[in-house]
């Protein structure tokens, strides 16, 4: 029996502008501890609404959503924030990072809030981080002077320096070349097995999903299926 | 030192924005500098007051108010009555009951006996009109600080010389007189008296120069044709000048006459005061909130800019409080540096003008380094600049991430 550490309970959303319409439906799904999990589907379908709900950002739903066996749905700002800072790591579609910030500082971020560690230390592990995703030279670098894909591999960064339970990502390798592409799979695979820690990718990648534990399908909102579990084909 | 992180979010936002953040600061520096400046003004004016006008005049005089006559008739009984002022004389009963009774209260720092005599200073021809002050000057110097504006002689000479006078400048200088010259005065009953200048004093204030006189109880009795009994006044100076008003009662009924305060005296330069203690406040108030808005509306400008840097850091587990923090430190911050500008300004302000010679009795530009005005700036340049970052900060914290990334 494996340990669950998300679970949704027919989750559902609206959106009212420019007209009401319902753009997720009655997801219901589970997710194990240690899975690496793909979320696919049509543009428009609903995966990043889907995504920032899970992340605990965006309140605005029916239903209920458990994270580490925890109620989420109703918590407070407050306590969701903690809950975004110590067991969520995201990386984002289009926004990546604070552009006053050096690479080592917008890593450290999260994790000098979360406070858990010396500052000394907090650098150190971001020194790490950015050096697994092979982002050392460009450590003290202003954010706002790095190319789109170094950008996205330091927010990647970012997103483990926490060491999440989960970490969700909006297409985290949409702006990678196929070798850093293999790098961070690499890595979610490493997290996964060596780590237990959970992945959550959107992504439009075929072969990327095909590599991952289990893949879910959105269309329309509602879930197309959620056993395609790519290991037993 | 370490700083927090939101902290240190902070001085990143400001020092990579240096020219904005100048600017709001300098908004703050004209803002604290006028606050400064004018309240060290209105107290500087009042403190030349302080010092030349109490030189002269007392915190409280008690004395024997005029009594209307009262119709003997039943007041219930219609009548057609013509009331006058009673001429029941001046002078107050038993003064030295009452001298004793005014000492009893615990604000008192120095009280004296007084009698004014109205009279002519005589010196060959030439005759000049004036007030002579009868009192215990031992006691009067405790009250009008006389001995620091003797300027020639010796205030002491005057308890040994029973016909001994302490003289205006101005009134030396016009009728040419030096301190042990003799002098003859005639009272307006038509006495006159030789007397001798034990000293010279000047107060700063002309009109009292040109005309008074401190002489000895008895002298003035004796230009009034009075006895040793004959006192009409208590002069009164008491501990807490500002709030005098509490205190007349209290005297009317140690001694059951009236009591005037100065401010009752000086209505017109009260008035005055005020009027310019109000007004000043208005403008540096009006210049302070020109400032806040400076910073309010930087800040609003920074948040709005910041929109995607706000959602990522709530992303990460930043929360609606500690955007609140980061934007209002970075007001603070603002604030700080703008607020040491207006103090440092304002000294050197304050430098310059109190060395313009304005002339006439004021001398030199009546104002000076206050403290209670510099820590008093300090405190509201941070309030204002805190309460003008606070409004944008939270209308930072409601940003909701999410609507962010969906643009
Ligand atoms: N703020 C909004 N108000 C109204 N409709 C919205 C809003 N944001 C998204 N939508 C709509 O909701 C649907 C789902 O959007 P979503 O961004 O979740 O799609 P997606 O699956 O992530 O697409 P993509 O693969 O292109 O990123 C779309 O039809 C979109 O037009
Ligand atoms: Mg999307």
């Amino acid at each position: 029996m494996s340990e669950l550490v998300l679970r949704t309970e027919a989750i559902g959303k609206y959106f009212y502008e420019p007209v009401k319409f319902r753009v997720l439906d009655d997801i219901s799904f589970e997710v194990n501890k240690g899975e690496f999990l793909t979320m696919v589907g049509k543009s428009g379908c609903g995966k990043s609404t889907l995504l920032y709900l899970l992340s605990t950002m965006d309140t605005d739903y029916d239903g209920r959503l458990f994270i580490d066996n925890e109620l989420v749905t109703g918590q407070s700002e407050k306590k969701l924030a903690r809950i975004r800072n110590e067991k969520i790591g995201f990386v984002f579609q289009f926004h990546y990072l604070l552009p006053e910030f050096t690479s080592l500082k917008n890593v450290m971020l999260p994790a000098l809030k979360l406070g858990k560690y010396s500052p000394e230390e907090i650098e150190h592990r971001a020194a790490e981080k950015l050096r697994l995703l092979d982002l050392h030279d460009i450590m003290n670098k202003p954010a706002s002077k790095l190319s789109g894909g170094q950008q996205q591999r330091v927010a990647i960064a970012r997103a483990l320096i926490n060491d999440p339970l989960i970490i969700m990502g909006d297409e985290p390798t949409g702006n990678l070349d196929s070798k850093n592409t293999a790098i961070v799979f690499d890595i979610f695979k490493m997290l996964t097995t060596e780590h237990q820690q959970t992945i959550i990718a959107v992504t439009h990648d075929n072969d990327f999903a095909k590599s991952s534990d289990r893949t879910i399908e959105l269309q329309d909102g509602r879930l197309l299926s959620h056993k395609k579990v790519w290991g037993e084909v | 030192m370490r700083f927090s992180v939101n902290t240190q979010i902070a001085i990143t936002h400001i020092v990579s924005r240096r020219k904005q953040t100048l600017v709001a600061a300098l908004g703050v520096t004209v803002g604290i500098t006028a606050f400064v400046f004018l309240n060290s003004l209105v107290l500087g004016f009042n403190r030349f007051f302080d010092n030349t006008v109490f030189k002269s005049m007392p915190h409280l005089r008690i004395f024997h108010d005029d009594e209307v006559s009262q119709p003997l008739l039943d007041p219930a009984t219609h009548v057609v009555v013509n009331p006058r002022i009673l001429n029941k004389g001046k002078n107050l009963i038993n003064p030295d009951a009452v001298l004793k009774a005014v000492q009893s209260h615990s604000q008192v720092v120095a009280a004296v006996q007084w009698v004014t005599v109205n009279l002519f200073y005589t010196s060959g021809k030439s005759q000049v009109a004036g007030q002579g002050c009868g009192a215990d000057i031992i006691q009067v110097d405790k009250m009008f600080d006389i001995r620091s504006t003797v300027v020639a002689g010796d205030m002491q000479n005057l308890k040994r010389m029973p016909n001994g006078v302490l003289l205006g400048s101005g009134v030396a200088e016009k009728l040419n007189l030096q301190v042990n010259d003799n002098i003859t005065v005639i009272s307006s009953l038509g006495v006159s008296k030789s007397m001798k200048i034990a000293g010279i004093f000047r107060t700063g204030n002309s009109i009292t120069d040109k005309t008074r006189c401190y002489m000895n109880l008895s002298a003035a009795q004796t230009l009034l044709r009075e006895g040793n009994a004959y006192v009409t006044d208590i002069y009164v100076k008491i501990k807490d000048v500002d709030h005098i008003e509490r205190y007349d009662a209290d005297f009317e009924s140690l001694t059951g006459y009236t009591a005037e305060n100065w401010k009752e005296a000086n209505e017109t330069y009260v008035a005055g005061a005020k009027t310019r203690a109000i007004m000043m406040r208005a403008i540096s108030a009006a210049i302070l909130l020109v400032a806040a808005f400076g910073i309010y509306n930087i800040l609003n400008m920074t948040i709005m800019q910041k929109l995607n840097d706000i959602a990522i850091l709530k992303a990460q587990g930043f929360s609606g409080k500690d955007v609140i923090k980061i934007f209002v430190t970075e007001a603070l911050l603002m604030g700080l540096v703008g607020t040491i500008m207006g103090l440092l300004l304002a000294t050197f302000l304050i430098r310059l003008m109190s060395r313009v010679y304005i002339g006439g009795d004021i001398g030199y530009f009546p104002i000076g380094f206050e403290p209670v005005v510099f820590v008093l700036g300090a405190i509201v340049g941070l309030l204002v600049t805190v309460g003008a970052g606070y409004i944008p900060a939270r209308n930072a914290a409601k940003v909701d991430p999410v609507e962010i990334f969906r643009r």
